[in-house]
């Protein structure tokens, strides 16, 4: 006989003000096996923790069951209070009377409480079936993998390189920066924004313990926290990065010509490119699907006859092109993940009323700074893309892709109010003589001495604020007509202007998804990667060992980012300073003596945690490697004989929950 | 005066998405019908149909599976398992007298708190038309 102890918790009024807890309570008292019911205020708290010690220790409890919040969010607290009382941790088992009971059935306190009770009975009958298990230590291996290089991804990188441990970061694009190398100016202090980057870039390329891995990206992963193995698929660059040297011969020489991705296709670059003068590594790569020689090598394959070129090759001083080189896979292993991939803008070609894609001179955000950058394609001088002209009235349409449900963009983008001010005051600052106008919903200035700039945009740059949407805009000879509402002066308006700014929101950027999905966290349903509490542990993933960093969770600005990079920093090591990690210990069982060895369970193992072992009688039995085994049960559902199992959720717990709920 | 109909129904969710989504539910204060037992496990693919075909032998009116979106298995692939094991399931239920209506397999995301509220309600919905279990299978006795 289990003796059992049950801790109620009102959590406030958050369980106490649905759920009838004494009367929770008298029922416990008369569940098989139940020597001792207690409630509290706060269970979780010092003191009610320290209750449910005295109280294992007064009564010699064997077995606790706390019905309080989900166990997702406190089971580990708990566990430790189990413990410090003697008792091993996983004798333990919580009642979700929160989450799943007083916060969604607060319009019925009667049935609330009715299920409370059963939510009690049936984790009463899963822990009289525990057992204690034991987790096992692994050792750590004390290399971190960064996902992403831009400033969220630069920043943890440096910060985990920083405090003496390798890393590497891994970047899609041929240079690190991210979306901050592409911006002229930092909100709301006017900073320059490659003068405040680049230094950091530069850091990371000198730094002894950073190694930096280019258009390249994380294909396949194996293993667990502290002992990750990864495959990182590094795409040919066509140019021996060791000895170039980014002198730019070959971009002069190249007779190919494609829109910019860096500069958004305001300006066109050679097929062989460096991103921008900054990039780091400074080093050429090969687009081969507009390069010359790759395009004669695939015609040649259809049989058509295409002169070939190979100029880069033949001009480049210090012989660094390689026509020849294949993609590889890099494997290597690591304690840990930093995930930082960061955001595109909204493609807003979506608002077809808006004429974008149609009429050159609306243009988002993001071009607009690179018109504005003194690296971009007009040198930094404003000139509207059609007849590269000085616009003195340019318009401003907030909440492109934001804030908008029709287009599946419900939520806000956070950054669009403050740049758009910044913008509009960078207009100024460039041609006195521009006026501009901003369509808002809202001013979402939320932020140290944000507000103060939106408001400095209007008393001293006299940009005109207009609350309202947009409903189309029409090219009426040079000049493109704004049809809009003043909803504060509730008529419509028509600004005739020269060029119109669409402020495009934040998405996750490209392949998000998909690398969720190989690293096997969550994503929410606009792929933004999902935290483990969106309060309490912003940087952490469900999955141990892999963290988030910056815009890949959600619209922020760059202060923040690199704050949540410097976050995921201080995790990462906060795990490397210990040698060894502790491993869940619930994992599968095989009864040995009922196995018949026909091992359907290693067959559906995700992660080759089984295999055949032979007997001393030469009996071919399955085996458990619990230190793969990370406990899904899949084989345990699988199992013809039933004689695998799973620690802590064994066929006979889960029944036991199901036939409480009858007893 | 006929005693309304209360359905009990028995929920099998998976640890990191569909439990998370319910937990998300109860975060965001979405109600819905307090019908549903919940069983937290580690993955839909652990759920195996002896546990099902127990709970209705037991008295469930209906049973859900929950678990992450197909590609999202915290797991690599355990829901694709669970999947096809309850597509081979659910024909056998209605062959043993339960209606196929009464099993349902749902895919709920962590961040998905509106869709659990919303597949419970319907599905409790559903349950409460059906009506209470008429086929029992085998001796109802506990194990």
């Amino acid at each position: 006989m289990a003796r059992i102890g049950v801790f109620l918790c009102y959590c406030g009024t958050n369980i106490g003000g649905v759920v009838n807890i004494p009367r929770v309570a008298e029922a416990a008292k008369a569940m098989p096996e139940v020597v001792f019911v207690q409630d509290n205020k706060y269970t979780c708290s010092e003191p009610g923790q320290l209750e449910i010690r005295n109280a294992i220790v007064d009564n010699s409890l064997d077995r606790v069951v706390i019905g309080c919040c989900s166990p997702r969010m406190h089971e580990k607290t708990y566990r430790k209070a189990v413990e410090s009382a003697g008792l091993n941790p996983y004798l333990l088992e919580i009642a979700n009377l929160r989450e799943h009971c007083s916060w969604v059935h607060g319009d019925d306190k009667e049935r609330a409480t009715s299920k409370a009770i059963e939510l009690v009975k049936m984790a009463v009958a899963k822990v009289s079936r525990h057992e204690s298990l034991f987790p096992k230590e692994v050792p750590v291996t004390k290399r971190a993998l960064v996902i992403g290089g831009g400033v969220a991804g630069i920043q943890a990188a440096l910060d985990i390189a920083n405090s003496g441990y390798e890393v590497v970061l891994v970047e899609k694009q041929p240079t690190i920066g991210g979306r901050m190398s592409q911006l002229d100016k930092t909100f709301p202090t006017l900073d320059c924004s490659a003068c405040i980057l680049t230094p950091k870039m530069v850091d990371v390329a000198q730094h002894p313990n950073i190694r930096l891995i280019t258009c390249a990206q994380v294909s396949k992963i194996k293993g667990f926290v502290g002992n990750f193995e990864i495959d990182i698929l590094r795409r040919a660059k066509k140019v021996d990065e060791t000895i170039c040297t980014g002198c730019g011969v070959c971009m002069t020489k190249c007779l190919v010509r494609t829109p910019s991705e860096f500069d958004l296709g305001m300006r066109d670059r050679s097929a062989i490119y460096i991103p921008f003068p900054q990039a780091i590594p400074l080093k050429a790569v090969i687009d081969t699907e507009h390069c010359g020689h790759f395009q004669y090598l695939k015609a040649r394959q259809e049989g058509k006859d295409v002169p070939d070129c190979n100029i880069c090759q033949q001009t480049c001083p210090a012989e660094a092109v390689r026509y020849e080189e294949e993609d590889e896979i890099i494997t290597e292993r690591f304690g840990a993940i930093v995930v930082a991939t960061g955001f595109k803008t909204f493609d807003h070609s979506a608002y077809g009323e808006f004429g974008s894609g149609r009429y050159p001179d609306v243009i988002s955000s993001l071009q607009l700074e690179r018109l504005m950058s003194a690296s971009g394609p007009t040198s930094g001088e404003i000139l509207r893309p059609s007849d590269k002209t000085h616009p003195k009235t340019v318009v401003f349409v907030s909440c492109v892709g934001s804030r908008d449900d029709n287009k599946g963009r419900s939520y806000c983008s956070k950054i669009c109010c403050m740049y758009m001010a910044k913008q509009s005051i960078m207009l100024k600052e460039h041609d006195p003589d521009v006026q501009s106008y901003i369509f808002y919903i809202d001013i979402r200035a939320g932020g140290k001495d944000f507000d103060e700039f939106a408001q400095r945009a209007q008393d001293e740059y006299g940009v005109l604020y207009l609350r309202g949407r947009i409903s189309k805009i029409v090219q009426d000879g040079k000049k493109l007509i704004v049809y809009g509402e003043d909803s504060l002066l509730g008529h419509p308006v028509q600004i005739p202007a020269d060029m119109v700014v669409l402020a495009t929101g934040v998405e996750p950027n490209d392949g998000a998804p998909e690398l969720a999905q190989i690293l096997n966290v969550s994503y929410d349903t606009h792929n933004f990667f999902v935290e483990a509490h969106p309060k309490l542990r912003p940087v952490e993933t469900q999955t141990d060992g892999i963290f988030l960093a910056g815009c890949a969770v959600g619209p922020r600005d760059i202060p923040e980012s690199v704050a949540h990079g410097s976050a995921a920093a201080v995790k990462v090591t906060a795990l490397f300073s210990r040698d060894t990690l502790t491993t869940d210990p619930m994992v599968s069982t095989i009864d040995q003596m009922r196995c018949v060895g026909c091992l359907a369970c290693a067959e559906v193992c995700p992660f080759n945690a089984i295999e055949p072992q032979v007997l001393r009688d030469g009996r071919v039995v399955a085996s458990v490697n619990e230190s793969l085994c990370k406990g899904c049960g899949l084989c345990v559902a699988t199992c013809r004989s039933g004689c695998a199992n799973l620690k802590g959720f064994t066929l006979q717990q889960l029944l036991a929950e199901v036939n409480s709920l009858w007893r | 005066m006929a005693v309304e109909f209360e359905p009990k129904i028995v929920g099998f969710l998976c640890n990191w998405c569909s439990y998370a989504g319910a937990d998300m539910a109860g975060t965001s204060r979405l109600c819905y019908p307090s019908n549903i037992r919940i069983i937290r496990v580690p993955c839909s693919g652990r759920v195996d149909p002896l546990i099902i075909i127990k709970s209705f032998q037991r008295g469930a009116d209906g049973v859900l599976i929950a678990g992450c979106h197909p590609g999202d298995c915290h797991y690599t692939e355990g829901n694709y398992y669970a999947r096809r094991r309850f597509a081979m399931l659910a024909p056998f239920l209605e062959y043993t007298g339960i209606e196929r209506e009464r099993f349902r397999v749902e895919w709920v995301s962590a961040a998905e708190g509106k869709r659990f509220s919303n597949v419970v309600t319907s599905f409790t919905d559903q349950i409460a038309k059906l009506g209470p279990r008429q086929a029992r299978i085998g001796k109802e006795e506990l194990v």
